[in-house]
């Protein structure tokens, strides 16, 4: 993996676009008028929502990097799952109905554009190493949900992965932890939907770095209804469109340790 | 001269396990205690059984202390029965300031003021507070086959007191017939949703054939193990003793299954229980075969 070694001292990340190409755009448009110096996405690009090839097609056409996703290497290889890494066969039920209608939607072109996309990625930023990943610096798609892990598990990440900063995704939630020994730990979530918050807007983090780390997230609201429409007439399962319009995750809650759980209404 | 050709008795080839990183510790802080005596339990418990003891709050500590060294990412609490503890409360408001934690009980030992205070707990703590609840059967008839008249009912009046303060308790099913798994799944969830659940959880466990349940049926035949498994079939990810230790009154285990077996105690202290595990039981060959793990996930 290559190390970049880049002057930015502000980083905008985002997660799991899930095929939410009104999100993408919004928070796109957010990121570029906020000025950040850099912006990365953490993988995902397809998933959940309509017409898998418009994110793909607005994220290629932005040159933002991204990372390669469970998702992006499953679809870039035609595989039979999304390997998401559910274990309830509700969940995974539904998995596998977005998985299907993303994978016979997406060109030829952009699977071969997914292939090629790196694992992870390395940063040097203001004299700090910061290690973006997807699910964890170990595992595609491994859950780090703030609530079940350990300050010291996440130390012996940090360490054993040489890094000061790890960036990661997956889960769909956004979290930052300062560790005891100063490193940190930024769950970026995703922007494709919401955050089990009720809220539908979606959210990212703007990473400052500099004689400190500083981590903010933003929520960015977008116009819902079109994108819950097209969902609709592309026969998207109900519940989806339930939690576009609701911000309350209506599926993939059975990974989700109590303490998320409790935070949501289903 | 004539040579007697004698053939080394073939012996069976066990893969090795490496403990891959210590995810979660698993603290069986009841020892064998327990308030019942299930007749397929599968490290024997019941009330006064002493052979592992309870864990004093101090030993706790200490234990939670040695693997956080180590990067642990969670604790495991079980037993015996947990709540047969009189710190048990204190024990996890204790851990719960180190990592997340799930505490496996029977369910029958809840009163309101426990509940309240681990409602309390799970609502303050900055870590996950999972409390997962056993069941044998979605019925009277059939759980209390296993774990003794009454138990039924109470662990059901547990499991509602559980979720009306709150609290998402997982329950824990373990298949005792060859029903279809999406049947099965589905009639427990109907189960607690008529008992008043709103967000069911549910864990499918398979039985083992140790302890009290292998004089119930049977132990396992010599055939069901991992003996002579290719190694480029073993995938070291797929056990959780790749990522699992317990601890006992009476040492560390490799898994909090083989907790009774011969075999199963790797040393006195964590750091002494690192090394690869011979997957030599016929418990280790349930474990590959169903890919279950006794962690939530």
């Amino acid at each position: 993996m290559r190390e970049r070694v880049t002057v930015a001292h502000r980083l905008a990340v985002f997660g799991g676009v899930y095929s939410n190409h009104a999100a993408l755009a919004a928070v796109l448009a957010d990121i570029g008028a906020r000025g950040a110096d850099l912006a990365w996405c953490l993988g995902d690009v397809g998933g959940f929502g309509p017409h898998p090839d418009r994110s793909t097609g607005i994220l290629r056409a932005a040159g933002v990097p991204m990372l390669r996703g469970n998702y992006d290497e499953a679809i870039g290889h035609d595989r039979a799952d999304c390997r998401c890494g559910y274990s309830d066969p509700r969940d995974q039920r539904f998995a596998q109905i977005s998985y299907d209608y993303t994978v016979a939607r997406t060109s030829a072109d952009h699977k071969a554009w997914m292939r090629d996309l790196p694992e992870q990625q390395r940063l040097s930023i203001a004299g700090r190493r910061l290690l973006l990943c997807h699910g964890s610096p170990r595992r595609v798609n491994e859950f780090l949900w703030e609530s079940a892990c350990s300050d010291a598990f996440l130390e012996w990440l940090c360490q054993t992965h040489e890094a000061d900063v790890i960036v990661c995704g997956h889960t769909g939630l956004h979290w930052h932890r300062t560790l005891p020994s100063g490193r940190h730990v930024v769950n970026a979530g995703a922007i494709g939907r919401p955050a089990n918050d009720g809220r539908t807007g979606v959210w990212y983090a703007e990473i400052a770095l500099g004689d400190g780390v500083d981590v903010e997230f933003r929520c960015v609201d977008y116009d819902v209804e079109p994108l819950a429409a097209e969902m609709e007439v592309e026969g998207l399962p109900a519940e989806f469109v339930a939690t576009i319009r609701s911000g309350w995750w209506t599926t993939c809650l059975e990974n989700l340790p109590a303490k998320e759980r409790m935070r949501g209404r289903y | 001269m004539t040579s007697l050709k004698t053939r080394a008795p073939t012996l069976p080839r066990y893969p090795e396990q490496p403990l891959l990183h210590l995810e979660t510790l698993w603290i069986q802080v009841a020892g064998t205690v327990c308030n019942l005596r299930c007749r397929h339990c599968f490290v024997s418990c019941g009330p006064g059984d002493e052979r592992h003891a309870l864990m004093p709050r101090g030993e706790v500590r200490a234990r939670v202390g040695e693997a956080l060294s180590l990067g642990v990412k969670e604790f495991y609490f079980t037993g015996g029965e947990p709540f047969v503890h009189p710190e048990m409360v204190e024990i996890l408001a204790d851990t719960l300031v180190e990592g997340p934690c799930t505490v496996l009980t029977n369910g029958t030992l809840f009163k309101p003021r426990v509940v309240d205070a681990l409602a309390h707990l799970a609502s303050e703590a900055r870590y996950a507070l999972e409390v997962r609840v056993s069941l044998d059967g979605a019925t009277a008839a059939e759980h209390d086959t296993f774990r003794g008249e009454g138990s039924f009912a109470r662990a059901m009046a547990g499991i509602a007191l559980l979720g009306a303060r709150g609290l998402l308790p997982i329950v824990t099913v373990t298949p005792h017939t060859d029903e279809d798994d999406q049947a099965f799944r589905e009639r427990y969830l109907a189960m607690l949703g008529a008992a008043g659940l709103s967000r069911p959880r549910l864990k499918v466990l398979p039985l083992f054939r140790l302890g009290r349940e292998a004089a119930r049926t049977r132990g396992y035949h010599g055939i069901e193990t991992l003996a002579d498994l290719p190694p480029s079939a073993f995938d070291p990810a797929r056990l959780q003793c790749g990522s699992c230790r317990a601890v006992t009154s009476r040492g560390v285990f490799v898994c909090p299954l083989l907790v009774d077996e011969p075999g199963g105690r790797m040393g006195a202290r964590l750091d002494q229980a690192l090394g690869a595990f011979t997957l030599s039981h016929g418990a280790c060959s349930t474990c590959y075969v169903t890919g279950m793990t006794c962690a939530n996930g």
